[in-house]
């Protein structure tokens, strides 16, 4: 079954991302190292992407695939705006969102409650929008009787559920979900996957980043393969797997 | 998710880019949220919670009219000397919170900022809200305490008071986006700002009278001490809530002799400095946006 369709959604055009290495906030550090002439040092860059284009359509599923350090998340932070590229242009078309990272725009002193809202509305949502879906992500996520109870006293797995929860009822036109699946316990997992397969059948773009090949096979259709910031494969999934692997 | 009907009208939109302070009025709901959080982390585990913002303007102005009205006797010249300072003070307090706050709310949020895009200046904007809900129960302290001094201000007044409103309001947003951005860089900007806002409450005639600095400075000083928009909004403060209290303008007397000379006219400038103050913190903001995830 494929429902993707011609209509470019994602454009990436020959991104490079460029990272300084230089961790001090301190005005009194900076001007000793420059006073010293080692301000080169601590100007020290490495190429996180180097001159990666790809195009996804509408209805793709995509899943990013690389080793530890391959530039896979940076994409994702292009991808989504929390970072802008170095070089080279991205186009989005639509709303992009999705889980970049697990309760980020979580705050542990609301109530489960103030979280879904917040978070939902950080992830574009109306606050009609989020009246209606309220129960919806509340019965995904299995924890009503601790809405009310702030997320402090969440346990990991609750917290994971709820954000999951939300951001998968978010209705993005473009879902990002990075290494999110790992987490959770079997059952929940399941459902995860099953919801996401669920978006995809009804259109829904996708683009996940995972080190779990064997999940990414079942969710997604497409497979690009990141090395060291630069693009070595782009197809079907299986053969991107076949690739990292070291198969072929 | 659109149609794909829909869909196809959009254009190809690159991601990260916002019209910043422009487009905060579509993300309203969340700014609410924002405020609403902003509080509720702020009066964690505190009993006393939103009153705090009554009690310590309140112990303020006990010690300030002890030292100074009383012990330095500047009550004797100047009438009605509590409502004077504390509509300089509740001034003051407005712009040191907004800000103080804009300042760190980059840094504060950043675990939104590196993971999330959302127009940043969402953030400082915020903080401006949550700043005026910090200093509505101010004013009305003030409002309660000049109308037991006979306060009858008429159409003139008020508009003086709404206009020292707007020029810190306008002028803490604009410093604290230039000085919020560059907080992120380096975090001595934080005790840059500790250090103006020290200095705010005695460089504008907050507690003494603007006659005395008129006095001992050379001219060009003087002209640089009004064109402060702190200075222009404590005059306005005065002249919405001090000059119309019983007593203080003379019978038979015009209340613009209280006031320094051409204070309209300060005022607008005033008002001109803080509005290109906002939009070269804007500006500066956006300059540094790009740089706000990766550096945090």
């Amino acid at each position: 079954m494929s429902t993707a369709t011609d209509l470019t959604v994602v454009d990436v055009e020959h991104v490079d991302k460029r990272f300084t290495l230089r961790h001090s906030h301190s005005l009194k550090e900076w001007a000793m190292w420059t006073v010293r002439g080692r301000k080169g040092e601590l100007a020290e860059t490495f190429l996180a992407l180097d001159d990666v284009s790809m195009q996804i359509r509408r209805g793709e599923s995509v899943g990013l695939l690389g080793f530890n350090g391959s530039g896979k998340s940076t994409m994702l932070k292009l991808l989504s705006g929390v970072m802008l590229p170095d070089s080279g242009t991205i186009g989005i078309r639509g709303r992009i969102a999705g889980l970049i990272e697990v309760g980020a725009g979580f705050h542990p002193d609301l109530t489960g409650r103030e979280n879904v809202y917040l978070n939902g509305s950080i992830l574009g949502m109306s606050e009609k929008e989020i009246d209606a879906k309220f129960d919806q992500i509340v019965a995904f996520s299995e924890i009503e009787k601790f809405i009310d109870t702030e997320v402090k006293f969440y346990s990991s797995g609750m917290f994971l559920r709820l954000a999951f929860a939300v951001a998968a009822h978010s209705e993005p036109d473009i879902f990002l979900i990075d290494e999110i699946l790992a987490v959770g316990d079997e059952p929940f997992q399941r459902k995860c996957i099953e919801r996401v397969q669920e978006l995809r059948a009804q259109g829904q773009t996708l683009v996940v980043v995972t080190h779990d090949l064997d999940m990414v096979q079942r969710v997604c259709q497409r497979g690009v393969v990141l090395n060291k910031g630069h693009k070595e494969f782009d197809g079907d999934i299986v053969g991107a797997v076949a690739h990292l692997r070291g198969e072929r | 998710m659109l149609p794909s009907s829909e869909l196809a009208d959009e254009p190809l939109k690159q991601p990260g880019r916002s019209a910043g302070l422009l487009e905060i009025p579509r993300w309203r709901f969340l700014l609410s949220l924002l405020v609403r959080k902003e509080l509720r982390v702020r009066y964690r585990g505190s009993a006393l919670g939103l009153l705090w913002s009554y009690v310590k303007p309140a112990v303020q102005i006990i010690v300030f009219y002890l030292a100074l009205g009383k012990f330095l006797r500047l009550e004797d010249s100047i009438h009605n000397y509590v409502i004077y300072m504390f509509s300089g003070i509740v001034m003051v307090n407005f712009f040191n919170e907004i800000f103080g706050n804009t300042t760190k709310s980059i840094v504060w949020n950043a675990d939104l900022v590196k993971k999330i895009y959302l127009p940043r200046e969402l953030f400082p904007v915020a903080s401006v809200w949550v700043a005026f809900i910090h200093f509505v129960p101010q004013l009305l302290v003030l409002i309660v305490g000049a109308l037991f001094l006979g306060w009858r201000p008429g159409p003139l007044n008020l508009l003086a008071g709404l206009g020292a409103i707007t020029i810190i309001g306008l002028l803490a947003l604009g410093l604290g986006l230039i000085f919020g951005s560059l907080n992120v860089l380096f975090r001595d900007a934080e005790n840059f700002v500790d250090l103006i806002v020290m200095v705010a409450t005695w460089m504008s005639p907050v507690l003494y009278t603007w006659q005395k600095v008129h006095d001992v400075v050379p001219g060009w000083l003087w002209t640089v001490y009004q064109l402060n928009p702190l200075t222009a909004a404590v005059e306005l403060a005065h002249y919405a809530f001090w000059v119309p209290t019983r007593g203080v303008v003379p019978d038979g007397a015009n209340a613009a002799t209280l006031m320094p000379p051409h204070w309209i006219w300060w005022g607008a400038t005033g008002l001109a400095i803080a509005m290109v103050v906002v939009v070269i913190g804007q500006l500066v903001f956006r300059s540094f946006e790009s740089r706000f995830a990766q550096e945090l």
